[in-house]
């Protein structure tokens, strides 16, 4: 597997820093891992910018500061200071808890060119009932000055069951923020969301109604506000390219260090992540077992093996095929041709049934100590 | 900005653009917010141009007497910047 196609690595694009998985929020959607709280060694600033450094000689130029919430970490302008010096185009992806003026002012003055706001509903009560914390008017307020300081606004909202049906007071609140896209994310079932999965996966009539509508506003807006909308895979008859294909354009670093090719594979037993303490981004990137572990399609198994679509969806994701079926090699079973595929039909149909009054799983230090 | 484009606009880049060479991909890239355009050699000279300084007309006279052997670039530019306003890369 490793070096049979070594000459076809693409250059890493997309850095993904997950600076700490601290967070004030609880949202029942993260998608970091359940036993987060276990992550007490956090990088330090000098390790970031080497790492930054390292990445961006080998090509790398969008990066992602994210978490938990990056504003967290008290060196963050120091960071961003660093990375646009370096030639990075930096995205902040931030709930904005932790964001004053001040700050924000020190931020675009690093040079900080992008900044993603997360909003959980479009309005307090719901907003703050899902987020686990009161945060909604200070989302609106910060995403009110972030704009009025000339700084691009990407608002993003993890769509699930619960505000699925918010569709359209969610884009009417976009147009008032005037944002300048709007990503429609549909809660992907990692971490605290996969087990919440039952309450937060939509019924096919609340996806098709709040298409309708997102649809609608993509026409009304044409040429001016940019809506994304990423429809949740379980309705898909084909699993998503996730990543663009394993170790091809994206590496995501964690709180600790470990460098993997998505901000989940680390759950995938049997495959020894690097670390950036230990090794130099090159040789991860190019060297590592684990970057060329899922690389070109020799691990593949059947269906996918001699299938004519592998070159489109690279067999899925497959932190999903092992979160599902056991089997990281497997097929995703988001497919139709795997043979797993009843497992998201099941899944479809337990999420009809679940009860509304059960409670969601909430993303904080004492659950994740007791699955930890 | 409703009004069509003309020899006598002021392009600019958005703010939520920004145009850098990239060794990595050999090539003037615009960055927005996390996705990125790899930009061919005219659409480059062409955009570094749109500064919110000059109009089109000063544009097309720069680029001609930059590549004399090209002959009259105005259609090709005026296309190109209609293409660059409708994508959302600039505005006049
Ligand atoms: S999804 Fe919510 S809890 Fe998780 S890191 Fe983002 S804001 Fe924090
Ligand atoms: S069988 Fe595998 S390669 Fe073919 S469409 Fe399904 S996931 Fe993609």
């Amino acid at each position: 597997m490793a070096g049979s196609n070594i000459e076809k690595i693409t250059a890493p694009r997309w850095l993904l820093a997950e600076l700490t998985y601290r967070c004030p929020l609880q949202c029942g959607f993260c998608s970091n891992p359940l036993d987060f709280s276990r992550y007490k060694q956090e990088l330090d600033t000098e390790d970031w910018v080497r790492v930054f450094q390292q990445a961006r000689e080998i090509g790398a130029v969008q990066l992602g500061l994210s978490g938990g919430e990056p504003l967290v970490r008290q060196d963050l302008e120091v960071l961003v200071g660093e990375a646009r010096q370096m030639g990075y185009y930096t995205n902040l992806i931030t709930s904005t808890l932790g964001m004053n003026e001040q700050r924000l002012e020190k931020l675009q003055k690093a040079g900080l060119d992008h900044i993603q706001v997360s909003f959980q509903a479009p309005e307090e009560v719901l907003n703050d009932q899902i987020a686990g914390a009161s945060s909604f008017l200070h989302k609106k307020r910060m995403t009110q000055a972030i704009k009025a300081a000339g700084l691009p606004v990407v608002l993003n909202i993890v769509i699930h069951k619960g505000n699925i049906d918010k569709m359209r007071d969610i884009l009417e609140m976009c147009i008032e923020l005037n944002v300048d896209y709007v990503e429609l994310a549909s809660a992907q079932y990692y971490g605290y969301a996969l087990k919440n999965r039952d309450l937060l996966l939509p019924s096919k009539e609340q996806l098709e109604r709040a298409e309708a509508i997102a649809h609608e506003y993509q026409e009304k807006l044409k040429g001016g506000m940019k809506i994304f909308y990423i429809i949740p895979d379980y309705y898909e008859k084909r699993p998503k390219p996730c990543m663009n294909g394993w170790g091809s354009m994206f590496l995501t670093v964690d709180p600790e260090g470990l460098a993997q090719p998505c901000h989940s594979a680390k759950l995938i037993p049997d495959i020894e992540f690097p670390n950036v303490k230990d090794h130099d981004i090159r040789s991860i990137w190019y060297d590592s077992p684990a970057f060329n572990h899922y690389r070109g399609y020799g691990w593949m198994k059947e269906p996918c093996a001699s299938c004519d679509e592998k070159e489109k969806d690279f067999g899925g994701c497959r932190c999903q095929a092992y979160l599902l079926t056991g089997d990281a090699d497997a097929t995703d079973p988001v497919c139709e041709k795997s043979a797993d595929h009843g497992l998201i039909e099941d899944a479809v149909a337990c999420a009809g049934q679940a009860s509304s009054n059960a409670q969601v799983f909430l993303r904080n230090r004492f659950n994740s100590e007791k699955i930890g | 900005m409703t009004e069509r484009l003309s020899v006598q606009s002021i392009p600019k880049l958005k703010s939520l653009f920004r145009m850098q060479w990239e060794p990595a991909q050999d090539a003037h890239v615009l960055l927005y917010p996390e996705g990125m355009i790899t930009l061919n050699d005219s659409a480059s000279e062409i955009l570094q141009l749109c500064d919110g300084k000059q109009d089109v007309l000063q544009l097309i006279a720069k680029l001609e007497a930059k590549f004399p052997a090209a002959g009259s670039l105005e259609a090709d530019i005026l296309e190109f910047l209609e293409e660059a306003s409708a994508n959302g890369w600039i505005e006049y």
